[in-house]
C-alpha cells in the first residue's frame, strides 16, 4: 500500500514537471479575450446604421 | 560542430557601431515624447501651444520622430549587435558598410526633421498625397530607408559569409530571425520608395504637375503594414530568444520559432488593403482577399503565444512549481530585463485582439481613423515593442559599453516599466473607448460647435492626457536610465543573454534556410494580392491632384 | 519538427476561430451586401461643382431603386456642403460624397457611416437611418490647419 502511494506520486511529480496545462490555459484565456472583444464590437456594428 | 561562433562579448568595434544608432534612436524618444505630451495636452482641451506652433506641426513631429527613427535606429543596432554575437564579429569591410548606412539614415533624419520644424512639411507621417510637402523632406525620407538597405546589407553579407564557412549547417536563431527581417524591410520598403522617387519627389520638385492619390497610397500601404511587422519581429527576437535565457530556462522550440518567422515573411507583406479598406477606388473582393491574408498572419502570433508560455512553464515546473499557474510565481519578477518586456507582452494580448478587430472587413467602419486606430498602436509598438527595446536597453548598452546595469538602476527600471503600464492603461483604454464613440484620430481639440456627441468626449480626452503625463514621466525616467547605463554605471561585464533550445538535438529542417524559394513565394504572394487590383488603379485612374499646402 | 499535442489543440482552436470571423464577416459582406465602401467610380476633382449628383448637394428623394433617398455631399478644406441636413426617421439612404481638394474622411459619429474621401473618387454608403437624433459629421482624416473644424449635422427626425 505504501509503496503504491510512493510510485503514484512519483508519476504526479513527473507529469508535473513537463505538463504544459497552465499554457493550454493561459492560450485559451488569450483565445477567450479575443472572441469576446470580436464579437462586442461586432454587435455595436450590427447594432449601428 | 566546427566551431562556436558564439563570443563571450560583442566586438567593441561592432559595439561602437550599435551605440551609435541607439544614441539616434534614444534622442528620438526625447523629441518625439515631448511632442506626445503637447498632444494630450492640447487634445484635453486645457491647454494652448504657445508661439503659435501648430498641432500637427507637433503630431508629425510625434509620428516621424518615434514611428520611423526611434524604431528604425533601435531595430538597426539590436539587429547589428544580435548578428555580431551570434554569428561573429563583421568584417572590417561589412563595418564600413553598416557605418554609410547609418550615416545616410542620420543625414535623411536631420533633413527631414528641419523641413517639419520649418513647417514646410506638416503632412503627418504617412505623408498623404495630394498635401505637398518640401521636396527635401521627401528626399530624406528616401534616405533613412536607402541607408536601412545599407545597414541590412551589412547583416545579408554577415550571414552569406557565416554559410559559406559553416555549410550545411542552420544558422544561429537570432542571426535567422534578423536575416528575415532584413528581408522583409527591403521587400517592403520598395513600395514606399517607388511613391516617393516615382510619384511624390517629380511632383514636389515640379517637374510633373499631378499625382495618382490612389496608386500613392496603396504603395504606402503596401510598405504601411509589413512596417508594424518590421517593429514587432525584433521584439519576438527577445521574447523567443532572450528573455528564456534571462530567466534562466530554455527556448521552447528552435525549429517553431523559425517557422513562425518565415510565416511572418510570407504574409506580412500582401496585406496592405486591410488599412484601405474604407476607401472608394478599390474592389470589395480585393479587399476581403487581403482581409482573408491578414488573418494568415495572426497564426505565427498564436505559435508565439503558446511558445513564450510554454518557456515560461516549463521553467517553473523545474523549479518545482506546482498546480496550473505556480509556475508565474517561479518567474524573476525582481530582473527589469524579464519584467519589463513582460508588461510588453500582456500588452500584445489586447493589442493583437484589437487588431483583429480592425482588419474584420466591414467591421473597420465602426473603428476606422477613430482614436480606437491610435489607441490600438499605442499598444501594439508604443507598449509591446518599445518596452521589449527598453528591456533589450537594459542589458544591451551595458554589455556594448562595458559597463553594468546596477541595482539602483534595475529598481528604477522596473519603476519605469510599471509608470509606463500604468500611463497606458489610461492613455490607450481613453483612446479606445473614446474611439468606439466616434471620437476621430490625428485632430486637435475641437467641441465640434457645441455637438453633444463630441461633448462625451471630453472626458476621456482627459484621461488621454493624465495617462500621456504618466509616460511621458516615464520617457524621462528611461533617458536617465540610458544615459546613466552608457555613460555612468560602473565598469563591468554585462551579459548578452542568448537562450538555448530545450531539445538541441532537434534540428530545424533546413528548407528554413532556402531563400530562394521563401522570397520566390513571399513575391508570389504579394503579386496574387495586388497585381489585377493595382492595374485597375492605374487603368481606371481619374485626372491627377495638384498639390495643396493645407497648413 | 515536433508539435506539442497542447500547441495542436491551440492551433486548431485557433485557426477555427479565424475561419468564424471571416465566415460572419464574409456571408455578411457578399451575400448580404454589408460591403465596406467601394464605389469605384472616378470623377474630375476640379469639375465637381458642375458634375452630377454634386451641382445639387443635399437630400433628394428618388424613385425607382433600392433606396429612398440620395444624399449628396461637397468635401473641400475645411467643410462639407451642405453644412446640416434633415433625414426622415427610416430613410433608406444612400450617401454619396466627394472631394474637390485633398483626401478628407466622411464619419456620422456613432454610426457605420465612415467613408474615405478622396480627389477623383466618388464614395457611396447605403443605409436606413432608424434612429432620432442629431449625429456630427467630421472629418477623420488629416486634411490641413482646419482637420479639427471641418464638420456637418445630420438630423434624424420623424
Amino acid at each position: 500500500m505504501a509503496k503504491a502511494e510512493l510510485k503514484s506520486k512519483t508519476k504526479t511529480e513527473i507529469e508535473d514537471s513537463s505538463s504544459l496545462k497552465g499554457t493550454l490555459a493561459s492560450v485559451f484565456f488569450v483565445g477567450f479575450f479575443i472572441i469576446v472583444l470580436w464579437i462586442g464590437v461586432y454587435f455595436l456594428y450590427l447594432d449601428r446604421f | 560542430m566546427i566551431k562556436s561562433p558564439l563570443k563571450s562579448k560583442v566586438d567593441p568595434r561592432d559595439g561602437k557601431l550599435a551605440m551609435a544608432h541607439l544614441y539616434v534612436a534614444f534622442i528620438a524618444l526625447l523629441v518625439g515624447g515631448l511632442a506626445g505630451l503637447l498632444q494630450v495636452l492640447v487634445r484635453s482641451g486645457k491647454f494652448q501651444l504657445p508661439a503659435g506652433i501648430g498641432y500637427y506641426q507637433i503630431l508629425t513631429v510625434h509620428g516621424v520622430v518615434l514611428g520611423l527613427v526611434l524604431t528604425t535606429f533601435f531595430i538597426m543596432g539590436f539587429q547589428l549587435s544580435v548578428v555580431s554575437k551570434t554569428a561573429g564579429t563583421f568584417t572590417d569591410k561589412q563595418r564600413t558598410v553598416g557605418w554609410i548606412g547609418f550615416w545616410i539614415m542620420t543625414i535623411g533624419t536631420i533633413a527631414a526633421a528641419v523641413m517639419i520644424l520649418l513647417n514646410k512639411a506638416s503632412v503627418l507621417y504617412t505623408f498623404y498625397a495630394p498635401l505637398q510637402a518640401h521636396f527635401i523632406f521627401y528626399l530624406g525620407l528616401t534616405l533613412v530607408v536607402v541607408g536601412s538597405w545599407t545597414v541590412g546589407a551589412a547583416i545579408i553579407m554577415k550571414y552569406a559569409e557565416w554559410r559559406r564557412a559553416n555549410p550545411g549547417q542552420q544558422s544561429p536563431l537570432l542571426t535567422f530571425m534578423a536575416l528575415v527581417n532584413t528581408l522583409m524591410w527591403i521587400v517592403a520598403t520598395i513600395g514606399v520608395a517607388a511613391t516617393v522617387l516615382i510619384q511624390l519627389l517629380p511632383w514636389s520638385l515640379g517637374w510633373v504637375d499631378t499625382v495618382n492619390v490612389a496608386v500613392s497610397r496603396t504603395l504606402f500601404w503596401y510598405f504601411g503594414h509589413p512596417l508594424v511587422y518590421f517593429w514587432l519581429l525584433p521584439a519576438y527576437m527577445v521574447w523567443y530568444a532572450i528573455i528564456p535565457k534571462i530567466i534562466g530556462g530554455k527556448i521552447f522550440s528552435d525549429s517553431l520559432a523559425r517557422m513562425s518567422f518565415i510565416l511572418f515573411l510570407l504574409f506580412s507583406i500582401p496585406v496592405g488593403f486591410h488599412h484601405q479598406l474604407l476607401e472608394p477606388g478599390i474592389d470589395a473582393a480585393w479587399k476581403f482577399l487581403q482581409v482573408v491574408l491578414t488573418f494568415a498572419v495572426v497564426i505565427p502570433s498564436l505559435m508565439t503565444a503558446f511558445s513564450l508560455f510554454a518557456s515560461f512553464e516549463t521553467f517553473g515546473r523545474s523549479k518545482g512549481a506546482k498546480g496550473l499557474f505556480g509556475w508565474l510565481k517561479k518567474l524573476p519578477w525582481g530582473d527589469a530585463r524579464f519584467t519589463v518586456p513582460f508588461i510588453g507582452m500582456v500588452a500584445f494580448i489586447p493589442a493583437g485582439a484589437g487588431g483583429i478587430v480592425n482588419a474584420s472587413h466591414q467591421m473597420n467602419q465602426v473603428i476606422h481613423n477613430t482614436i480606437w486606430v491610435t489607441g490600438h498602436f499605442h499598444l501594439t509598438v508604443a507598449t509591446a515593442v518599445v518596452l521589449t527595446f527598453f528591456g533589450a536597453a537594459f542589458w544591451l548598452v551595458p554589455h556594448l559599453t562595458g559597463r553594468k546595469l546596477t541595482k539602483k538602476m534595475n529598481k528604477l527600471a522596473l519603476i519605469q516599466g510599471s509608470l509606463w503600464a500604468i500611463g497606458m492603461t489610461f492613455m490607450s483604454g481613453a483612446m479606445h473607448a473614446a474611439g468606439l464613440l466616434g471620437a476621430p484620430r490625428r485632430s486637435a481639440f475641437s467641441d465640434y460647435g457645441g455637438s453633444a456627441q463630441a461633448a462625451e468626449w471630453i472626458p476621456y480626452q482627459i484621461a488621454q492626457a493624465v495617462g500621456g503625463s504618466i509616460l511621458f514621466i516615464a520617457i524621462i525616467l528611461m533617458l536617465y536610465i540610458f544615459i546613466n547605463l552608457a555613460f555612468f554605471a560602473p565598469k563591468g561585464e554585462q551579459e548578452f543573454p542568448v537562450g538555448e533550445a530545450l531539445h538541441p538535438e532537434e534540428k530545424a529542417p533546413m528548407v528554413f534556410e532556402n531563400w530562394k524559394l521563401w522570397l520566390g513565394i513571399t513575391v508570389l504572394l504579394i503579386l496574387f494580392a495586388y497585381t489585377i487590383p493595382f492595374i485597375d488603379l492605374i487603368q481606371n485612374a481619374p485626372p491627377g491632384s495638384k498639390g495643396f499646402k493645407l497648413w | 519538427m515536433h508539435v506539442h499535442k497542447y500547441e495542436k489543440i491551440w492551433l486548431i482552436f485557433g485557426i477555427t476561430t479565424l475561419i468564424v470571423f471571416l465566415s460572419v464577416v464574409g456571408v455578411s459582406a457578399f451575400y448580404a451586401g454589408n460591403q465596406p465602401p467601394s464605389c469605384l467610380t472616378v470623377i474630375d476633382p476640379e469639375k465637381v461643382d458642375t458634375t452630377a449628383p454634386f451641382n445639387e448637394p443635399g437630400l433628394k428623394k428618388v424613385e425607382g431603386k433600392d433606396w429612398d433617398y440620395e444624399l449628396v455631399f461637397v468635401a473641400q478644406a475645411f467643410a462639407y456642403t451642405p453644412g446640416d441636413v434633415e433625414v426622415p426617421l427610416g430613410a433608406k439612404v444612400k450617401v454619396i460624397a466627394t472631394s474637390k481638394d485633398v483626401i478628407h474622411g466622411f464619419e456620422v459619429a456613432g454610426t457605420n457611416i465612415n467613408m474615405m474621401v478622396e480627389p477623383g473618387y466618388i464614395s457611396e454608403h447605403i443605409t436606413t437611418f432608424d434612429k432620432t437624433g442629431e449625429y456630427l459629421i467630421l472629418c477623420n482624416e488629416y486634411c490641413g490647419a482646419g482637420h479639427h473644424m471641418m464638420m456637418s449635422k445630420i438630423k434624424v427626425v420623424e
